[in-house]
Order: structure tokens, then sequence, then C-alpha cells
């Protein structure tokens, strides 16, 4: 027993270094009276170590602490995926303007941070329904603190509130259907939950419930259609790199634990299909059901990103509108559908990200976050808005760039499973993405600056950052098979 | 002998109370409450099965998700209070800034 613990604790070094990080935060906070972000430097070099650490992980496949946690391929292509999303959220944070009214809290900051990489971590590896839930409630839990982190503002204060009451439902209706998942096979751990039901010869409409349950709790994390109405408002009241954070690695962990979560338990490997799985849970369709929240969220997130000013919040639609982009590779639960989910989440993580970061960059030199404000910005600031403009491409996901490429195989997974609907609403709808998008870059571009608005500079750090961001984009439109082999065979381990 | 069916009747009347409560109430702390009867509902729902079944597993969830919801209902009062000291109110339909 004591053997199996240490032998399992070797394979939990990134988690450790995490939580040490979150510690010694804790500790330097109450050590430290300094004007300089210490803390912030502290979880940058925990969350690089944590990295290095996942890296030597790869290639493993085994289970640990007693079948709670696993690192397998995908496992780690996903902690790989929320590191690298931290080490940029926590660089961003570094220079937010926003955030330095409240530098005596600096280190609550990075060490609610830390919990939540923690619990995104956890959330893609863990394969026990309590161990799921755990690692939910964490990131749920440090998440709720961040975005009213700036509490004097009203709109922060107003959307932690929502994102709490929201959070809180959903996940008490996600317990709910674990627990009825738990009562009927009488299993927390998700292969046992698969031995269960392959032994039984009908499947009760209660479990479809349960499992739509389930499924209510991770779209609320996912931010899909129609679980997305906390998502705009909660962004456009987070502090910016709060609202990067959930846009990307939140949504990632969340897809992570439902692939996991639906291709482990409910596979039938004996009868696997060219359309994946889902027909092994009879009662609900539940390909036309993914479909249809697929689609709604397309045509309900790019439709009402229209008619947004605020950038934030023009993010948040679009970023639900990528949701369902997402969410119908899930549809496709095969080999093909999940390595262009995995591709394309490695993909949104940078183009998103950037944006963020450009929004934050103009928020802290103009004080604006209003997308009318940024006429003329692109004679100001034109370094920045060129890149503004690359990610905002990329998005709609137009060629060189690697937006273009994610598309291309998501769509084409579709059109192999024989989505053809779906596919049609996809580039309908990314037609129209197109019009919100090119908006901001109209605003920043077509318009003359006031004759008193001068030059806006940016420090080297900035530039250098927002370089980092911008050749991966670049640089995958062209050449993205490494990727999309590591994705390939990160999808192996599920029979697939 | 009271059979299962009674205890998760039960535990299905009162997550629904819960439910529809969160829905109608405005009062941001009479929600929470609401939320904290949702999640014991949940909690009667495990142990019955746990006992039904004569496997332990679903009352350690059990304490696991009474630390949850013990920490998500610190985290919510200190956030109704950051609203109270903004709005002088704790009522959620004043509570609108930011929409659309």
């Amino acid at each position: 027993m004591i053997e199996q613990a240490l032998h399992s604790i070797s394979q939990f070094y990134p988690e450790i270094v995490i939580i040490l990080t979150l510690c010694v935060i804790i500790v330097a906070d109450l050590i430290i009276k300094s004007d300089k972000p210490v803390t912030g430097w502290i979880m940058l070099g925990g969350l690089v170590i944590s990295g290095i650490t996942i890296l030597f992980q790869a290639g493993q496949n085994g289970s640990f602490f007693y079948n709670m946690v696993v690192v397998d391929p995908f496992a780690v292509f996903f902690k790989l995926l929320l590191v690298l999303a931290g080490i940029f959220v926590v660089l961003f944070s570094l220079q937010s303007k926003e955030l330095d009214s409240y530098y005596t809290r600096k280190g609550e900051y990075y060490m609610l941070l830390s919990g939540m990489m923690l619990g995104m971590m956890l959330m893609v590896s863990s394969t026990n329904l309590l161990m799921i839930y755990i690692a939910f409630e964490v990131t749920s839990i440090s998440s709720y603190v961040l975005v009213g982190f700036t509490k004097k503002e009203t709109d922060s204060a107003e959307a932690s509130t929502k994102y709490i009451i929201y959070g809180a439902v959903s996940s008490g209706i996600m317990l709910y259907g674990i627990s009825i998942l738990i009562g009927f096979t009488g299993a927390t751990d998700l292969a046992a939950i698969n031995d269960a039901l392959q032994n039984r010869a009908d499947i009760p409409m209660i479990l479809n419930i349960s499992i739509l349950m389930i499924l209510v709790g991770m779209g609320f994390k996912i931010a899909v259609v129609p679980f997305h109405f906390w998502a705009p408002d909660v962004y456009e009241g987070a502090p910016i790199t709060i609202t990067a954070i959930l846009a990307v690695a939140s949504k990632t962990a969340a897809l992570g634990l439902l692939i996991r979560f639906f291709s482990v338990s409910f596979i039938d490997s004996n009868g696997l299909t060219a359309t994946g799985i889902w027909q092994t849970i009879e009662g609900i369709h539940w390909t036309t059901l993914l479909g249809g929240m697929a689609a709604l969220a397309m045509i309900v997130g790019n439709l009402t990103a229209l008619r947004q000013d605020n950038i934030k919040r023009m993010l948040a639609y679009s970023s639900i509108a990528h949701a369902g982009y997402l969410l119908m590779g899930v549809v496709i639960l095969a080999q093909e559908g999940l390595a262009s989910i995995m591709l394309y989440l490695f993909i949104y993580l940078f183009m998103n990200l950037g944006a963020f970061y450009v929004a934050m960059l103009f928020s802290n030199s103009i004080q604006t976050e209003s997308i009318e404000k940024y006429k003329g910005l692109g004679f100001r600031a034109p370094l920045e808005s060129i890149a503004m403009t690359i990610f905002l491409v990329s998005l709609t996901g137009i060629p060189p760039t690697g937006g273009f490429v994610a598309k291309l195989y998501i769509f084409s997974a579709a059109i192999s499973g024989g989505w053809i609907w779906l596919v049609t609403i996809a580039g309908i709808t990314t037609v129209i993405s197109l019009f919100y998008y090119i908006r901001v870059v109209k605003n920043m571009f077509f318009y003359k600056p006031e004759s008193n608005e001068g030059i806006i500079q940016f420090d080297l750090p900035s530039k250098t950052i927002l370089l980092i961001l911008l050749v991966p984009i670049l640089l995958f439109g062209i050449y993205f098979s490494p990727i999309l082999e590591f994705a390939k065979n990160s999808v192996q381990i599920f029979g697939m | 002998m009271i059979e299962i069916d009674w205890y998760l009747a039960l535990s299905a009347v009162l997550f629904t109370i819960g439910l529809v409560g969160v829905l109608i109430r405005r009062n941001a702390i009479v929600i929470f409450m609401c939320v904290e009867l949702m999640l014991n509902a949940v909690n009667l729902t495990l142990i019955s099965f746990s006992s039904y079944h004569g496997d332990v597993t679903g009352q350690i969830l059990v304490f696991f998700s009474l630390a949850v919801a013990a920490a998500e209902a610190v985290i919510g009062l200190a956030i109704i209070l950051a609203i109270f000291r903004n709005n002088l109110s704790v009522d959620i339909t004043k509570v609108n800034l930011l929409r659309w």
C-alpha cells in the first residue's frame, strides 16, 4: 500500500510543483514586503518547472493513486496546454494596470490562480467521479473569487455574483447526475462504470437523465448554448487577465474532462463504428442533441457578437461560437474528431490569448474597452494593431493563419462523419463572424486619429510577448503536422 | 424497513424545491440557501444508494460534497458582501449593470 502511494507520488510531480508554488506564494506574501510583484515571478517559475516535469511524463501510460488519476498522452497534452495558458496569463498579469490598484492583494491573486491551475490539471487527468467533482469545484471556487478580484468595481462584483450563482446551481445539478450514475452502476471509477453498463441488458431512462445532468455541469464550464448565459457578463466584468484564462484554460480543461468522461465511461470497444460511440447509450439521440447544441452555440454566439461594443464582451460571444465549433468535434467521437479538437484547442490558445493581450495593452494605455474608441489606433500603435488584426483574422479562420488549419480539420472531420447540415451552419456562421472581427480592424485602420492623440509607446517585454504569441499562429498556418500526429497518438488510448 | 424509492423520491422533491427556489427568489442569501438545499438533496441520494448497495463509496463522496458546499457558501457570502457594499442591497434584480 505504501509502495503504491510512493510510486504514485513519483508520477504526480507537476501537480506537486503547483501545490508547492501555492504554499510558497502564501509565505512569500507574508514575509516579503516589497512593491515588486515577487509572487507573480514565483508563480511563473513554478509553472515553468511544472511544465518541464510534464514533458518528462510524455509517452507514459499508467494509472495512479488507486485509479484516481492517470498519466497518459491525452492528459499530458491537455496539461501542457493548460500550463502554457497559465504562463501567458501570469505574464499578462505582471503587466496589467487594472490589477495595480490592488497591489497589496497580489499574493492572494497568484495563490488563487495556482489553485485554479491545480484544479484544471486534475480535471483533465482524473478518472474517478469523486476526483472529477473535486477537481471541477477547485477550479470553480478559485475562479469565482478571481472574477470578483477587483471588487470595488461594481461590474466585477456583479460578474462574480452571477458566476457563482450559475456555477453553484450547475455544479449542484451535475452532482445530482453523478449521484444517480453512482447509484445505478454502483461504481465511481469510469472504467468500472463502463463494465457495469456493458453488463446491463437495458439502459433505464433515468440513466440518460443523469448523463444529461452531468452534461449541464460540463456545458456550463465550456460555455456552450444553452448554458452560456453567464459567459458574456462574467467575461465583461472580470479583469482581462482572468477573462483570458476563463476563455482559454477553463474551456480547454472542461473539454478534456468531457471527452474523457464520455469516451471512457460509455465506449463499447467491441462495436466501434465510424460515427463514434454514441449509440452505446440508448434512449436519447445523443449525436443529434450535441450537434444541435453545437449549431445553437455557433448561431447564438456569432449573431449576438455582431452588436457588441465592449471588446471583452465581443470576445466572450466569439468564444461561445468557438465552443460550438469545438463541440462539433465531440459529436464525431472518433479519432479524427478528437484529434481535430486537440489541434483546434492548441491554436485557439494562441489566437485568443493574443486578442485578449492586445485588448489589455490598449486598455492599459488608453483606458477603454470600447471598440468604437479603437478608431485611429492603427496609426497610434501600428505594431499592436497589426498583431490584433492577425489574431482576429486567425479567429475567423482565414488562411494563411493557424485558425484556418484548425477550422479546416474540424470541418473535414465533420464532413467525413456525414454531418453536412452541421458543417453548412458552421460555414455560414464563420462568414458572419467575419463582420464583427473585421469591424475592429476597420475601426483601427480606416479612421484618422484626432490631432491631439500621439503615438502610444509600448515597452519591450510587451512586444516580446506579442511576438511569442504571433509566431505560432503564422507557423501553424503552414506547418502543423507534429501537433496533429501527437494528437492522433494521444486519442489512441481510448481505443480509437 | 423503508424502501429506497422513498428516500430517492424525497431527495428528488428537495432538489426540485431548491432548484425552483433559485429560479424564483430574488434575495441572494435565500438563493444560496436554496443551493444548499439542492446539495443536501444530492447527499441524501448518495447515502441512500450507498446503504442500498452496502458500499461505502457514496458516503465518502458525501464528506467531500459537504466540504465543497461549505467552501462554496463561504465564497458566496463573501461575494454577497461585496455587492452589498456596492449596492446597499442583496436583491439580485438590482445587480443589472451588465446586460446584452
